[in-house]
């Protein structure tokens, strides 16, 4: 949400009304808006101690897509429609005298396809600056140039004092070392080339160089007498530059994105065309393209639409009439008549500084605020549904429980955390085909999504060294394995894990925690290949996590498969044969941690540890 | 011994009512009265042991006294040293004793110290290379004062005599007390020891009946459990969940870390421009790095939707990149798994079938027409999400979001806000107020600001909204029904139900395990 920053005493002499900041505060949480900061205490603080100051500012954050809010100019047109005390403004083309064979004419050549595709334009005449507004000016290009406009990659915007120039206006793109003028704030001229080199220690400009660095043509704008108006997206020229005097602007857009450039252009002529002789008029000028077609730019036409009483209505339980919700559309700057022909519809005119309206719903969005959300009944929905606790969640819930009721503390470790955390710490290779890693961390901690609890359990135990011993962590929650069979190409599994830390290791300590959470879900012990239909056992096995001897794999029995009969049929055979052990699954392991383990992990003490996927004790319906 | 001290004491207090010094108890085995500092210490332990049973009363008097030093005690033992040496010459005409055999007969120490003394008094004299008894008879002053300082305490020939005692580190001062003591409460002369604790053997013998009990120490701590503890965020977050399911809400699956650019931002109507998406926000992954397409058709209504428009929307109007749509990353918002979730709800509106419901597909004929499949739901989550932000005091690169969502038929904005006020008032948040805002895929938006009593200020708790037709639409939803959402992160509520200033005391592996041991249950 971009922040800007008014003049206070400016924007009250606008709103007529001089607000406390209470007052004021309010006024902007009812529009939407968020008052940050009121510098008026401040200023008057440094004025007693006889330093320097500003007028007091108010900084104001405004929604991300209202672009018509981030100036002086249009927050003040904005809210005076909202308190009703000025309708919004018409803002018209006016054509110079001799009408349209007298626009200024701008030819796009073919090569500027390649680099900088848009362009468009608009002149504001007889002007007058004041240096607040002319601050406000430059500000409002900043601030375009940094939300819509990206940094300057999607849109740039550059300002002339038109009087300075020659029409007709070429747009091209030439290589770097054919471009040569005097930029902004220097008196020689440089070729394209030279100024790269120049701006690359500038801290403001070397940030936009590389939008067009690396192509073997830069965009140029040129006048009729091969004066240079601005190289985009980087430097209007020295020659062109307005000042507090200028009279008559020529305002230049180029871009990678034609929506955003007509938002852009009709913003910045919209918004300074108050200051013209003729206030909210805007001088067109033909663009013509490298396919002989021609454009009248700017394009201010509004947009028309219609919006339904019964539709608002019905999105905000309010029983509004069609000329209620005219009004309330007016108090935000739309221009809405009512149908002729349909007494439920209203035909809004949507003004060119409102693009942020894509559907009816942004009409009754307007509708709702300018009514005010709080003001809305006070109601409660009828919607009847069944509560319904995801079944992986309430049976995490229950071994969580009772590992807690059993002395066991529950960690909350993070899911990311590094490679070698995941892997090397743990003695374990990275087979690549695991663990999904992150392309663009700002630390090294989390460069992987964890593949075992295992890891922040004993981070856990390292951060707690002063807590007394035996140190009893354990955490039910997922990890993310990499799944090729899946849309996203990974797969989350919920695991439980815990880890002993005492004088001695504890083997039997973490088995009998494994042994009270199968109890608790009914799962019995059973022998390998003794015929049982469910169970779990565990087996010696060779994690290189433990230390050799003292690991062991968890196996599982789930119940026999009851969706068909043949399988029921299988199951049956291999009972009586007594091969039912291929149905057991591995779930997990848990032993003593290989010394070279805790040394990675910077524990001193013995340490055992648990670990299984809880997903197979889930029931299937 | 103790108790014969104990008894002692009652059979005194007995006959006299009260024992007005205790140094005039005689200690049973010893001969003379206990004056001694040490035998008051030992009378000290009688009298507390009889006070805890409200037997006796005393008062404490303060009084110095002096004890022997180490040295004090052995002249004690074997006369002070100028009296050994003394005792160790021969009678004047016999052989003198050479210094060095004089040493050898008293000890180093004595023979030094006793020389000197026994020179100044004239007690021996020196004759040849040795030294001679110079008197036949002596009185050993210092030996008889320590004497009586031993059973004494203290010394008749007063103060000047014991400041010489001091100097030659013979004794030292030492504060002593002596007692006073009255008959108690529940004065008796029998002293049967109460018992600390019922036991099975008192109940069995019944002899609890008759058993005098030790007055118990109220102001002590108990002994600590040995149960383990649940995390205090996720306690919170199963109070949170408790809430949502009183409410009637059904929680959804939310087991997707990784999510494609498509469910987490596209199928949301977030443009593949916004900020959110960029690589200083978003964790994107190199391995694996590209989606399988999502389901085609979906696919095909959502980029056309952005690009061109539709459903009454003008859309973005910009570029649609497939790569974008694909590129996998983790989730910046459980409401990826929020719009996965709706799609499934839509499928029957859509005229599918993903649930394995035979019924429904078989016979099209037979349902009723105007029947479009829509099922009214309302769903939530708590689980974790994913921003590559630099970690500090308030943020995390990964946090818990919970997450409300309602889907019925011509839903409106008033009964978003009659949800959000029923639920937050089940969190003990009872003023509420909603401020317009902006978010790519919902219309309209609001901020939740809850008025914080203590803070006395309002404070912004959460988001909210009505999804945009544009996300909705290209799911399969009819246009009458809409759906509400609210979000509020885990971790806030919990740093003010605990007074946590800094977040990462409480997630990740530095929380400290005592910590998580000590907090307080959660009841909004």
């Amino acid at each position: 949400m971009p922040t800007i920053s008014v003049d206070k005493a400016e924007l009250f002499e606008r709103l007529g009304h001089h607000y406390t900041t209470e007052e004021f505060d309010s006024l902007c949480f009812d529009y939407g808006l968020e008052l940050d900061e009121d510098t008026t205490a401040e200023v008057e603080a440094a004025i007693k101690k006889g330093l320097p100051a500003e007028r007091p500012q108010l900084k104001i954050e405004v929604p991300a897509n209202r672009y018509d809010l981030v100036c002086l100019e249009g927050i003040s047109r904005a809210l005076r429609a909202f308190l009703g005390k000025q309708d919004p403004p018409q803002y018209t083309l006016a054509y110079p005298p001799g009408g349209e064979k007298d626009l200024i004419t701008v030819t796009v050549s073919q090569e500027t396809q390649r680099i900088r595709p848009f362009f468009a334009c608009a002149v504001l005449r007889n002007i007058k600056f004041t240096s607040m507004s002319y601050a406000s000016f430059i500000d409002l290009q900043d601030k375009l140039h940094q939300n819509i406009g990206r940094r300057r990659s999607l849109v740039a915007i550059g300002t002339h004092d038109l009087d300075t120039l020659t029409p007709p206006f070429r747009y091209e793109a030439r290589t770097p070392t054919n471009i040569s003028f005097a930029p902004l704030g220097r008196e020689t001229a440089h070729t394209a080339a030279e100024l790269m080199q120049i701006y690359e220690s500038d801290k403001h400009l070397s940030r936009y160089l590389h939008i067009i660095r690396d192509s073997d043509v830069y965009p140029i704008i040129y006048d009729a007498k091969d004066h240079v108006l601005s190289m985009p997206p980087i430097i209007n020229s020295e020659h062109s530059k307005i000042t507090l005097e200028t009279k008559n602007v020529f305002i230049d857009t180029t871009a990678t994105d034609d929506t955003k450039l007509q938002i852009v252009i009709n913003m910045v002529a919209s918004m300074f065309s108050e200051y013209c002789a003729e206030p909210f008029t805007i001088e067109p000028c033909k663009i013509v393209f490298p396919d002989g077609s021609t454009r009248i730019s700017p394009d201010i036409t509004p947009r028309t639409v219609t919006a339904r009483a019964s539709y608002i209505n019905s999105c905000t339980s309010l029983s509004l009439t069609p000329s209620t919700i005219q009004s309330l559309l007016t108090r935000m700057t739309l221009s809405p008549t009512l149908s002729p022909d349909d007494p439920d519809a209203l035909i809004v005119s949507l003004p060119c500084t409102r693009p942020d309206i894509f559907h009816e719903v942004d009409i009754m969005e307007d509708a709702a605020v300018a009514y005010g959300f709080n003001n809305l009944p006070d109601i409660f929905p009828q919607t009847s549904t069944v509560a319904q606790p995801l079944p992986i969640s309430k049976l995490a819930d229950v071994i969580r429980k009772e590992w807690a009721m059993a002395g066991w503390v529950e960690a909350l470790p993070f899911i990311l955390c590094s490679h070698e955390e995941n892997f090397s710490f743990m003695n374990r290779p990275d087979p690549g085909s695991l663990a999904v890693k992150i392309a663009n961390p700002k630390t090294l901690e989390f460069q992987v999504v964890r593949t075992s609890l295992l890891p922040g359990l004993l981070k856990t135990i390292r951060e707690n060294r002063s807590h007394a011993l035996p140190v009893r962590v354990f955490e039910l929650s997922d990890v993310v394995f990499k799944d090729t069979s899946r849309e996203r190409q990974a797969r989350n599994e919920r695991h439980a894990g815990a880890v002993w830390c005492s004088r001695s290791a504890g083997f039997e300590v973490v088995h009998g925690l494994l042994d009270r959470a199968m109890k608790m879900l009914e799962v019995p012990r059973v022998g390998r290949g003794d015929g049982k239909d469910v169970g779990y056992y565990i087996k010696e096995g060779d994690d290189p996590a433990y230390f050799p001897g003292r690991a062991a794999t968890i196996y599982y029995r789930p119940p026999p498969s009851k969706t068909s009969k043949t399988r029921e049929l299988a199951d049956e055979l291999k009972n009586t044969l007594h091969i039912n052990q291929d149905r057991d699954i591995v779930i997990g392991t848990l032993g003593v941690l290989h010394p070279t383990v805790l040394e990675k992990f910077e524990i001193t003490y013995p340490c055992s540890a648990l670990e299984f996927n809880m997903e197979v004790f889930l029931k299937r319906s | 011994m103790a108790e014969q001290l104990q008894q002692l004491i009652l059979d005194t207090l007995d006959t006299q009512s009260t024992l007005q010094d205790s140094r005039a108890l005689k200690i049973p085995g010893q001969s003379s009265p206990a004056s001694s500092h040490d035998a008051q210490i030992t009378i000290l332990g009688a009298l507390n042991s009889l006070l805890s049973r409200e037997m006796i009363t005393y008062e404490t008097h303060e009084v110095s006294s002096h004890v022997l030093t180490p040295e004090g005690v052995q002249i004690v033992r074997e006369g002070s040293h100028e009296a050994r040496v003394w005792a160790a010459l021969p009678e004047r005409g016999g052989a003198p004793l050479s210094a060095q055999d004089l040493k050898r007969a008293v000890g180093d120490e004595a023979a030094k110290v006793g020389q000197g003394r026994a020179f100044k008094s004239g007690w021996i004299a020196k004759e040849g290379n040795g030294f001679v008894k110079a008197v036949s008879n002596i009185t050993d002053t210092t030996h008889t004062e320590l004497r009586e300082l031993e059973s004494s305490g203290t010394l008749v020939a007063g103060e000047k005599a014991l400041a010489e005692l001091r100097k030659r580190k013979l004794i030292i001062q030492r504060k002593g007390q002596w007692f006073t003591v009255h008959k108690g409460a529940n004065f008796s002369t029998s002293i049967a020891k109460p018992e600390t604790d019922l036991t099975v053997d008192m109940l069995t013998s019944g002899s609890w009946k008759k058993s005098t009990f030790k007055k118990y120490n109220f102001d002590a701590d108990g002994i600590p459990t040995s149960g383990g503890a649940l995390h205090p965020i996720l306690k919170v977050r199963e109070e949170i969940r408790s809430i949502f399911l009183e409410m009637g809400f059904e929680e959804m699956p939310t087991g997707t870390f990784v999510e494609s650019g498509f469910w987490c931002f596209d199928a949301l109507f977030v443009p593949q421009l916004h900020p959110a998406r960029e690589l200083q926000d978003t964790f994107y992954l190199s391995d694996p790095s590209t989606s399988l397409p999502p389901p085609s058709d979906y696919y095909e209504r959502v980029a056309h939707v952005h690009e061109h428009g539709g459903y009454d929307s003008i859309g973005y109007r910009t570029p649609w990149s497939h790569e974008e749509s694909h590129k996998l990353l983790l989730r910046t918002h459980t409401t990826a798994s929020s719009a996965a979730m709706l799609y499934k709800l839509a499928a029957k509106c859509r005229g599918e079938d993903i649930d394995g419901d035979l019924s429904a597909k078989s016979q099209p004929g037979a349902a009723n027409l105007s029947d479009d499949g829509f099922r009214p739901a309302k769903l939530f989550s708590i689980d974790r999400v994913f921003r590559n932000e630099t970690m500090d005091a308030t943020h995390l690169a990964e946090f818990h979001q919970v997450e409300g969502v309602v889907a019925d038929r011509n839903l409106t904005l008033a009964d978003l806000i009659g949800f959000m006020r029923t639920f937050f008032r089940k969190m003990g948040m009872k003023n509420l107020r909603f401020k317009p805002a902006y978010n790519p895929y919902t219309e309209p938006s609001l901020e939740i600001f809850a008025w914080h009593p203590l803070l006395e200020k309002w404070v912004e708790i959460g988001n909210s909204g009505m999804f945009r037709p544009e996300m909705l639409a290209p799911m399969g939803f009819p246009p009458d029904v809409r759906v509400h959402g609210w979000g509020i992160g885990l971790e806030r509520p919990t740093m003010i139900r605990y007074g946590v200033s800094n977040i990462r005391t409480l997630v990740g592996h530095k929380t400290s395990i005592e910590n998580v041991e000590n907090s307080p249950a959660v009841m909004f």
